[in-house]
């Protein structure tokens, strides 16, 4: 029977470096693949000898490549941004919830990203320009900490000249030489024109500044169900076995890492929980 | 199904050795009474009785013989469904994962009090019935073979009968036995629950059970429902955890709880473990390994640089919130069986009941 | 005035009073709309086009410090003496913004006080929310994974 904490054999084929400490790792299957990863799921990736992290995907391949963005903020993460074409990496997933797209059918779609929260919103925004028509107006807000950390910089470009989206770059840091805004996420979001009653919000970065898109949403009108955020937590197993990825009553493994604000709201207002 | 008399338990202990199984029951060692692997029911603890309270339990002798006339010990069953450590996998440069031999193992436990029988229940729910089962736990708990207790002499921190799980031994034993009689030889009332353990009944000594006797087991079970150390309030526990979030109550606990994570070592119901991986010497070859956790380490929330329980309240608080309330969201049903070993193993003595009480009161006060 | 929710506190008169203080203006990429240190003769509701903050900065040139878009409100130096801008502003392509004369809404709100109440509550308002999103800078989120600040063990 298959064995949940047994990871499958993935080799990387593409390394492109993002920013100073990001890069985006392509890992095609060595045995057999992974079922099919959708929008907002994560792998638990292993590094040889050293351990084994949850990474959303930031892009899915036609032939089932997995492609992930990886920060490396830690041991692990660090030898995994390092992985160069030809190493093998442990897999296992796909696991965890996905972004409602269904839902927004007919709607305006919001996304505000933060950071390297970029990276798992990839995948959505992708979906949402391959079923263009099916949506009223995509708006992208992204923000970074300087023009240089701009995770996925060639294509944002390319995104903020595309008649099919509305993209805002924007950056926290005061800025030289950078044409583009400065300020905070939530500064561009309260500028939008805003149909409460046809939004769908997507968020996803740290968690204050999904909390604070949410208010800046919330306070004009859009649903509290309606705004889908992706959380993060401590995960060893990634199946809900360990324990550790608790969030009051949700296991982010299971009942996340994309959960509507209606239900998380209340959780993410309490200190330590 | 039947029911019938059995004196003493050698015969039982013999036959489910010889059909392979290894029989682990409790057995008295360094002043506790320790689940063991027993090579005949003669290390039973016959006569022994135990004395708990808030981070208290000491052993004594009875005046009769009794063979379970004592309550939980420090372990529970879980040690042998869901080991404190284990290896997982391996793997060597060419980076292939090959899951770890494990022996097949089948267990007989002997001895299972209704307490610990819910909880391991509520583990089979948790480790297996869920979407990616733990398929090492699956197979030891299909191999297993329980022979249930019903309590007739409840401990003073139990508290299973508010709990709904004792001190009469739910269904799903393979047998349950109720003492008799403890100073006249061991005799127990047999009762089969399994195809399985009335086929095990019929292949050892046993004889009609009386009337009288069937009549003794029942009174002797109902009274120590009336004999419990304690009790946990009645009320709706989960809705009284999400209003407690911030209940100025976390702080008086904090004063007290050490943060030891006792209670979650002794609770036959805590699951969480943690992953290591580790590689040899030469780096060639590399193990993931899998231990016991506690949501009361420090490092258990850790992400990004820092955890996101650092305050000793903060840990308290998720603990008794996991255990009483969100279980129900995340599993069904409570995670608690009332066994009562947090309350005797805490070495400040915190008492579940008692916060609880002491919450609802903070809420309503 | 469809664009912006922010008079909709005042009455009809009292936004019509303060609409009289106001003319329509447009700049090209790179127009001064004024310089740090300067006379803060002006407050600005922004209807099209990016206007940048800035301060010179020995070494660094003309750092951009915040950019405010349509709907903003740009400059409330005027409603407190001495009545100098803290900063420069730059239109970054096409500005069209109304622009309102300082000296006279000073002048309106001394003479109807609750006309002036109702401003400068919205002032501190739009003043508030620029504190928040600025303190959400600082926190710099994006940042280093373990911050200076963090307690290690």
């Amino acid at each position: 029977m298959a064995e949940p904490m047994l990871p499958v054999r993935y080799r990387v084929v593409d390394r492109t470096v993002e920013t100073h400490d990001s890069a985006t790792v392509s890992l095609r299957p060595v045995d057999r693949p992974l079922p099919p990863f959708r929008p907002g799921q994560f792998a638990m990736l292993y590094a040889y000898g050293i351990g084994e992290v949850p990474i959303s995907i930031s892009g899915i391949g036609d032939d089932g490549t997995l492609i992930h963005t990886v920060r490396a903020v830690g041991a692990v993460s660090q030898a995994l941004h390092d992985a160069g074409p030809g190493t093998i990496l442990g897999a296992r997933g796909p696991f965890g919830t996905t972004w409602d797209l269904d839902e927004a059918d007919g709607n305006d779609l919001v996304v505000v990203a933060g950071g390297v929260g970029l990276a798992p919103l990839r995948p959505l925004v992708l979906a949402a320009l391959g079923r263009r028509a099916a949506y009223r107006r995509i708006v992208l807000i992204a923000g970074a900490r300087t023009p240089d950390e701009f995770l996925f910089r060639a294509e944002l470009d390319r995104w903020v000249d595309h008649d099919d989206l509305d993209t805002e770059l924007t950056v926290d840091r005061p800025a030289t030489g950078w044409p583009g805004a400065v300020g905070f996420v939530t500064e561009p979001l309260r500028r939008l024109r805003i149909a409460p009653e046809r939004t769908v919000a997507f968020l996803c970065g740290p968690e204050p500044m999904m909390r604070f898109s949410a208010r800046v949403l919330l306070g004009a009108g859009v649903p509290d169900e309606r705004i889908q955020v992706s959380l993060e937590r401590s995960m060893k197993c990634g199946v809900g076995l360990c324990g550790h990825c608790q969030l009051g009553p949700l296991l982010l493994c299971r009942d996340g890492p994309v959960v509507d604000y209606a239900t998380v709201e209340p959780l993410l207002v309490v200190p330590e929980l | 199904m039947t029911q019938a008399i059995i004196e003493g338990l050698d015969d039982l202990v013999e036959v489910l050795m010889s059909d392979g199984y290894q029989v682990v029951g409790p057995t008295v060692s360094g002043g506790a009474i320790v689940l063991a692997e027993l090579a005949d029911a003669g290390q039973l603890p016959a006569g022994w009785g135990l004395e708990t309270g808030p981070g208290h339990y000491r052993l004594h002798r009875r005046e009769d013989d009794a063979m379970f006339a004592h309550s939980a010990g420090p372990q529970s069953w879980k040690t042998f469904l869901h080991p404190p450590r284990r290896t997982l996998w391996s793997t060597d440069a060419d980076g292939s994962f090959r899951p770890a031999d494990e022996p097949a193992r089948r267990y007989a436990l002997l001895g299972v009090r209704g307490c610990d029988l819910a909880a391991i229940g509520k583990l089979r729910d948790v480790l297996g019935g869920g979407r990616h089962p733990d398929g090492s736990f699956q197979d030891r708990h299909r191999a297993l073979f329980v022979v249930a207790v019903n309590c007739t002499e409840p401990g003073e921190v139990c508290f299973c009968a508010s709990m709904g799980t004792g001190p009469a031994a739910g269904p799903g034993a393979d047998l349950t036995l109720t003492e008799l009689t403890p100073t006249d030889g061991h005799r127990f009332l047999a009762e089969a629950g399994t195809d399985a353990g009335e086929a095990l009944l019929a292949r050892i000594d046993h004889r009609d059970a009386a009337a009288d006797e069937t009549d003794a087991a029942r009174l002797a079970v109902e009274d120590a429902t009336h004999r419990m150390g304690r009790a946990m309030p009645e009320m709706d526990l989960r809705a009284l955890l999400v209003g407690s979030r911030e209940s100025a109550h976390w702080e008086d606990v904090a004063e007290r709880c050490l943060t030891c994570g006792n209670c979650t070592m002794v609770c036959p119901t805590c699951f969480c473990t943690t992953t290591e991986d580790v590689t040899d010497l030469t780096g060639d070859h590399a193990e993931r390994r899998q231990r016991w956790s506690s949501c009361f380490e420090l490092d258990f929330s850790y992400l990004h640089g820092g955890s996101v329980r650092s305050s000793g309240e903060s840990r308290y608080r998720q603990w008794i919130t996991h255990k009483l309330g969100t279980w129900h969201d995340q599993f069904g049903g409570s995670g608690c069986v009332g066994c009562g070993r947090c309350i005797a193993w805490c070495p400040v003595g915190i008492d579940i009941t008692e916060e609880i009480g002491r919450l609802a009161e903070s809420a309503h006060g | 005035m469809a664009d912006t929710t922010l008079f909709d506190d005042l009455t009809a008169p009292e936004r019509e009073a303060f609409f009289s203080t106001a003319h329509e203006v447009s700049y090209d990429d790179g127009d001064r709309l004024f310089d740090e240190g300067g006379p803060a003769g002006y407050c600005w509701l922004i209807r099209h086009g990016r206007v940048a903050l800035d301060t010179a900065v020995p070494g660094r040139g003309h750092v951009v410090v915040q950019t405010l878009g349509p709907g903003d409100l740009l400059g409330w130096s005027w409603l407190v003496p001495p009545y100098r801008w803290h900063f420069g502003a730059r239109a970054i392509g096409a500005v069209q913004a109304t622009a309102f004369d300082a000296a006279r809404l000073r002048a309106l709100a001394d003479q109807d006080p609750r006309l002036g109440y109702a401003l400068t509550r919205q002032l501190l308002a739009v003043v508030l929310d620029r504190l928040q999103t600025t303190r959400a800078r600082l926190l710099d989120l994006y940042g280093d994974a373990i911050p200076e600040d963090s307690a290690r063990g």
